[in-house]
């Protein structure tokens, strides 16, 4: 593998997890904690509940699995892109 | 047929399974004892990860905490999820991709120092036996429930049984135990969630009947408006509304959060898979199936609490249901008459001048010895005495720990007998596969890393093996002696203790040893002490030493001291490392390799 490709592999692939842990950040200290008293009045109700409330208990852990299966599927494709790619039996 | 006898073939038949499952996957050599040779699905591995993650604190505390904090409950709800986030994102494709067996392996090696991993396996050891304390109560809790005995009791025959059991497979009957471990929580977890969201919403799913309508009266009330209603009503604050700082919120779901990325028996289950993208796939599937759980939680907790109030406030104590007995024998529920009317009275805190709502003083209900007189015993209403005095400061007549209340929960719905027992085989699974999973870490810090790497390298594979098997022993007995005199009366506190000890040492340095070319041994070791010094000193303190509320560092409880202990470790590793000589380039260039995903090989035992 020659440096080059190693270079650009590590900075897209940083690129993908800080936009990830940008969203992390935002949907769990974000809504749930920080801003939470003011989504609870101003953001619409999911159901009944109010939204800060509803994000910190439910929302920002539905949105943690989404924010790792993209993960999984971005990481796969840019492993492929730059021939990382692992067959099944590799690694025995 | 009665509950006990139900409860028992129901827990009887899991173990049965387990058993059979444990035996005939007994671990041959130690590679398989620890990683079970690399050759776990991704699927099985991140269902098994599922259950070696939900402990006793996720499964019988932590719904409790929602019921009886509302919002403030959402710092584990969060703090316990969002961690995966990081730990994929950030350290174990890499950990995996450098192949070593272990955490305090990983240290060694990378920052080049027996001593960085000596002091990496201390830091193993604590964040583990902290860990395991909590997960001995919560046995404690269950088997105490279990046969009406009291809880140091149960705390005795669940060490006695997690020693048999931890003892006898190794990774790789572990990984597939767990399995079966998971199915049991998962059912015994959201089955009881389903019939009480059923009754009380009229929603067959409960994160939905959470935010729907509460139509247990006839008429249409959403349930949150219902519940802070309720809440209000009693002199407590609205469920919905919080009582912690955002301060003191944001610290403590951040000390779980990264503390989570940092422990040692979390890291090491993503070792048991075959490549890097097998890594990510697993942890993809470990959150699915935690959420789960977790999503149920909430529903759980704000369903309790309407029914708990409901079936006991002002009710006669004649009157009452049969379980509040039960749980009376146990010492998990209290009742003090203090207004003398023979009736259950469940006030908060604002329905006294001073904000207290406390029943009696003291920490935790004390009682008379059996063989008291039985007036010393047993009251007017033939409610359990206690010796404690009563608090008249304020008009709330009744305790119960809020560790009791997912067990509590079926019998307050009146569920049907085989529900209940489904949820006993559930919490000892819960408590049962996260000691398990934790001694065995323990056991291999001390056999793999601290004998064999450390003390004693001629050390022959048997050998190994039997040290990690002394050690398992001797952690449970000092975790089974905590899980009687607990550092903090409720099982998910004493388990977020261990979180803040794994965000002050391991998770600093495993990410800079990840992503940092230049950081040192010095720098790695100082981060590490300072970091868990701090922070273990602070929780010893306040929790042990009776420090006092109002001297709290910007009013962060030790639950979330863990935080700023990170933050001290970055800082001191940081600036040790900048006065001491960089790492030789061979430690370099391994920092650049581990970056390339591809030819993760197997984890390496050596």
């Amino acid at each position: 593998m020659d440096s080059d490709t190693s270079t650009i592999y590590h900075r897209v692939s940083l690129q993908i997890r800080l936009v990830l842990l940008f969203i992390w950040f935002t949907v769990s200290y974000g809504c749930g904690i920080l801003f939470r008293d003011w989504l609870d009045v101003h953001a619409p109700r999911i159901g009944e509940a109010p939204f800060g409330f509803w994000m910190a208990q439910q929302g920002s852990i539905i949105s943690f699995v989404l924010i790792l299966i993209a993960y999984a599927i971005l990481m796969a494709r840019l492993d492929e892109k730059h021939g990382y790619r692992e067959k099944s039996e590799a690694g025995k | 047929m009665s509950q006990d006898v139900l409860n028992f073939i129901f827990i009887g038949l899991t173990f049965a399974v387990y058993i059979t499952i444990a035996v005939r996957s007994r671990a041959a050599s130690t590679k398989e004892y620890y990683v079970a040779g690399g050759h776990v699905s991704a699927f099985a591995n991140g269902m098994a990860t599922a259950a070696d993650w939900m402990s006793a604190a996720t499964f019988i505390s932590m719904a409790g905490t929602v019921a009886i904090s509302g919002y403030d409950g959402s710092r584990f709800l969060m703090g316990w999820t969002g961690g995966f986030v990081l730990l994929t994102v950030l350290m174990v494709p890499y950990l995996r991709k450098f192949g070593k067996a272990t955490v305090p392996d990983f240290i060694g090696d990378r920052y080049y120092s027996k001593w960085a991993r000596g002091v990496a396996v201390i830091c193993a050891i604590f964040i583990c036996m902290t860990y395991i304390m909590g997960q001995m109560r919560g046995v404690g809790v269950v088997f105490s429930q279990l046969f009406g005995i009291s809880i140091p009791s149960g705390v005795l025959i669940g060490a006695a049984i997690v020693f048999v059991y931890a003892g006898l497979g190794g990774m790789k009957g572990i990984t597939y135990t767990q399995v079966a471990q998971y199915c049991v929580m998962a059912f015994s977890y959201t089955i009881p969630a389903i019939y009480i969201a059923m009754t009380l919403t009229g929603n067959v799913i409960p994160q939905f009947g959470l935010i729907g309508n509460y139509t247990a009266d006839g008429e249409l009330v959403p349930f949150l408006t219902k519940l802070n209603n309720i809440n209000t009503d009693l002199g407590f604050r609205e469920f919905t509304a919080g009582s912690m700082s955002k301060t003191n919120m944001f610290c403590i779901t951040a000390a779980l959060m990264f503390g989570t990325a940092g422990l040692p028996h979390v890291i090491v289950r993503f070792f048991t898979v075959k490549n890097v993208a097998a890594v990510r796939k697993s942890a993809c599937w470990t959150l699915a199936f935690i959420a789960v759980i977790y999503l149920t939680a909430p529903a759980i907790g704000a369903f309790s609490r309407v029914n708990l109030i409901q079936k006991l406030h002002n009710c006669s104590y004649e009157d009452a249901p049969y379980w509040f007995q039960d749980f009376e024998a146990t010492g998990q529920m209290a009742w003090v008459d203090k207004n003398g009317d023979g009736k259950i009275q469940y006030f908060g805190p604002d329905r006294s001048p001073i904000k207290t709502s406390s029943v009696f003083l003291g920490k935790a209900p004390e009682y008379p010895a059996y063989d008291a007189p039985e007036r010393q015993r047993i009251g007017e209403y033939g409610q359990r005495l206690l010796i404690n005095k009563a608090d008249d400061s304020n008009p709330n007549e009744l305790w119960f720990g809020n560790d009791i209340m997912v067990m509590a929960n079926p019998y307050m719905a009146n569920l049907p007998m085989w529900v209940i027992a489904l949820l006993m085989a559930g919490c000892i699974a819960a408590a049962l596969s996260t000691a398990a999973g934790l001694l065995l870490v323990l056991s291999t810090s001390i056999s793999h890393d601290l004998m064999k790497h450390i003390i004693k390298p001629d050390l022959s594979d048997k050998e190994e093996v039997g040290y990690a098997r002394g050690a398992s022993f001797v952690a449970l007995a000092v975790a089974a002696y905590f899980g009687i005199n607990p550092p903090s009366a409720f099982i998910a506190k004493t388990v977020a203790f261990a979180f803040g000890l794994a965000a002050s040492s391991f998770f600093p340095t495993l990410l800079i040893g990840i992503f940092s070319k230049r950081m040192n041994r010095e720098g790695a070791i100082a981060g590490m002490l300072s970091g868990i010094t701090f922070t273990i000193g602070y929780i010893v303190y306040f929790q042990f030493l009776g420090g006092k509320k109002e001297d709290y560092f910007l009013g962060i409880t030790p639950e979330g001291i863990g935080f700023i202990g990170m933050l001290i470790n970055f800082i001191v590793a940081f600036a040790v490392s900048k006065f001491t000589p960089d790492p030789p380039q061979d430690v370099q260039d391994m920092v650049e390799r581990i970056h390339i995903p591809s030819g993760a090989g197997e984890a390496d035992v050596h």
